[in-house]
């Protein structure tokens, strides 16, 4: 296994339609830590952490691994804003993709198993994923990205729907990821959360990044005059 | 009036007594038609989910071309098999016209078309909603296609029963490249057709009712999947 990081981004950019959803972003990613991407709605918070993970088609500029692309791929996962539910039971999402990687049933249900009781879905296993509730689904997609143990997990807002005591618990599993060595880009709208887990923040306005810096320089005192009132719950224009 | 009603209770002595040609008729329908749904399944249920997953140049042209298929006349496609069959033919070696395999030829081509349409809708759907996660998991082509298959496999089974209900009500075709022989090539559509034309209405109405039973039965078991389906069950 090479070395992912650092990872470097130059002038990326996502248009759609003529329109610019993100960039263009300069950005170096080390392999330390936990970043934290926040901003207001339509900042373009998911398209960049798309665009990092690549399943959004670039349209300038370059994101670029230190190693090689298909590796890079193999060793991610991503958390969606809107979690997508396999049409399958609990049990089957969960070791879904250990079994993409060959892993035998018996030995990708007993890791589902486990999973599901680490992300508090423990008596849920036989339940249809399509009918759980939001908060739910939103527990069930960490499990199933955390499965294969990546090197690196984005999260979009992976605790928008969850409970006081899921949030602490999911912030408890992402932080022993962290420790465990999984690098962590993820988004949110709580600044709570932010504060407790971040180790460097992104603070996006309008498709580029705005400022940026480690945690506790940037919540203390942010360098630019929208990320304070960002940060202070004003409206940023 | 009379020579209906002769018919009719004749018909319904001959269903419940288990006629002998009755019961070969419908045995030899079943099996043509099943065995055609089988082969039309393995190839277009497939091809449904290549079209869904992949967004190459030709799919475009591939569906046009399925929906023009599905509107030929299937007597044409009898025709042309039959050409095909025929001693002068590129595959008359096979001595292939007028035995089941010619009928389950003509078949196959008939429903593949319609089953590989029906699969597409269905599977185009789920793609849209499984096209992130799927992308994001790093999965192949073939992996996509078979979690397609398997997580939309209801929606499947009822493109397969629409394909079952079409072969088994075709005469044109099977007519033309099977011959509509005795204890050979004989089926319920083709029976029918030689009976009516004779003027035996027994037979015939007794074939009929069979038909519709199971036209009815295939309809309700689609009734109830694409019932249960929206349920949001599998
Ligand atoms: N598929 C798309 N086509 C066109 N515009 C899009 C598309 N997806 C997003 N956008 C636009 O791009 C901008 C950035 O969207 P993005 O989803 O990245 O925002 P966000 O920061 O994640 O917002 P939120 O906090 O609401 O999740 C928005 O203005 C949005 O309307
Ligand atoms: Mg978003």
């Amino acid at each position: 296994m090479s070395a992912m990081f650092p990872l470097i981004v130059e002038g990326a950019m996502t248009r759609r339609g003529g329109k610019v959803l993100v960039g263009p972003v300069d950005l170096r990613l080390e392999a330390e830590g936990i970043t934290m991407v926040i901003g207001p709605n339509g900042a373009g918070k998911t398209s960049l952490l798309r665009l990092l993970h690549g399943i959004a088609r670039i349209s300038a500029g370059q994101v670029t691994w230190a190693c090689d692309e298909g590796e890079a791929r193999r060793r991610q996962a991503f958390v969606f804003q809107t979690p997508v539910m396999l049409r399958r039971s609990v049990r089957d999402n969960l070791a879904y993709p250990l079994r993409l990687t060959g892993v035998d049933r018996k030995t990708a249900r007993t890791q589902a198993e486990v999973w599901a009781e680490k992300v508090g879905l423990g008596d849920a296993l036989t339940r249809p994923a399509t009918a759980l509730s939001g908060g739910e689904r939103q527990k069930l997609a960490l499990g199933r990205a955390l499965i294969r143990a990546p090197d690196v997990l984005f999260l979009d807002e992976p605790c928008a729907s969850l409970d006081g005591r899921a949030m602490r618990d999911v912030e408890a599993i992402l932080r022993s990821a962290a420790e465990a060595g999984t690098r962590l880009v993820m988004s949110t709208h709580d600044m709570g959360q932010a504060r407790r887990l971040a180790s460097e923040v992104v603070f996006l306005l309008g498709g580029k990044i705005h400022d940026r810096g480690p945690a506790d320089t940037f919540f203390d005192s942010p360098n630019t005059a929208q990320a304070r009132a960002f940060l202070r719950g004003d409206i940023v224009e | 009036m009379s020579d209906l009603w002769g018919g009719l209770s004749q018909a319904f002595y001959m269903l419940f007594s288990l006629d002998a040609d009755l019961v070969e008729i419908t045995l030899r329908s079943l099996q043509v038609t099943l065995t055609a749904l089988v082969i039309a399944s393995l190839i277009a249920l497939p091809l449904g989910a290549l079209l869904a997953v992949r967004r190459f140049r030709i799919r475009r042209l591939t569906i046009a071309v399925l929906n023009a298929l599905m509107g030929l006349p299937p007597v044409v496609v009898g025709l042309i098999v039959y050409i095909m069959l025929s001693r002068s033919g590129p595959f008359g070696v096979f001595g292939l016209l007028f035995t089941p395999t010619a009928m389950i030829i003509a078949q196959v081509i008939i429903i593949v078309p319609l089953i590989a349409s029906i699969a597409h809708q269905a599977l185009r759907e789920l793609w849209s909603d499984y096209h992130d996660l799927l992308i994001s998991m790093n999965t192949t082509h073939a992996q996509r296609m078979k979690t397609l298959l398997w997580d939309g496999r209801r929606a499947l089974l009822t493109a397969a029963l629409a394909g079952f209900g079409r072969a088994i009500g075709e005469v044109g075709a099977i007519m033309v490249v099977g011959g509509n022989i005795d204890h050979h090539t004989r089926v319920l559509t083709t029976a029918i057709a030689l009976e009516t034309g004779k003027g035996d209405f027994a037979l015939a109405l007794a074939l009929g009712f069979v038909l519709i039973a199971m036209a009815i039965a295939v309809n309700l078991v689609i009734h109830w999947l694409t019932q249960t389906e929206k349920e949001g069950r599998w």
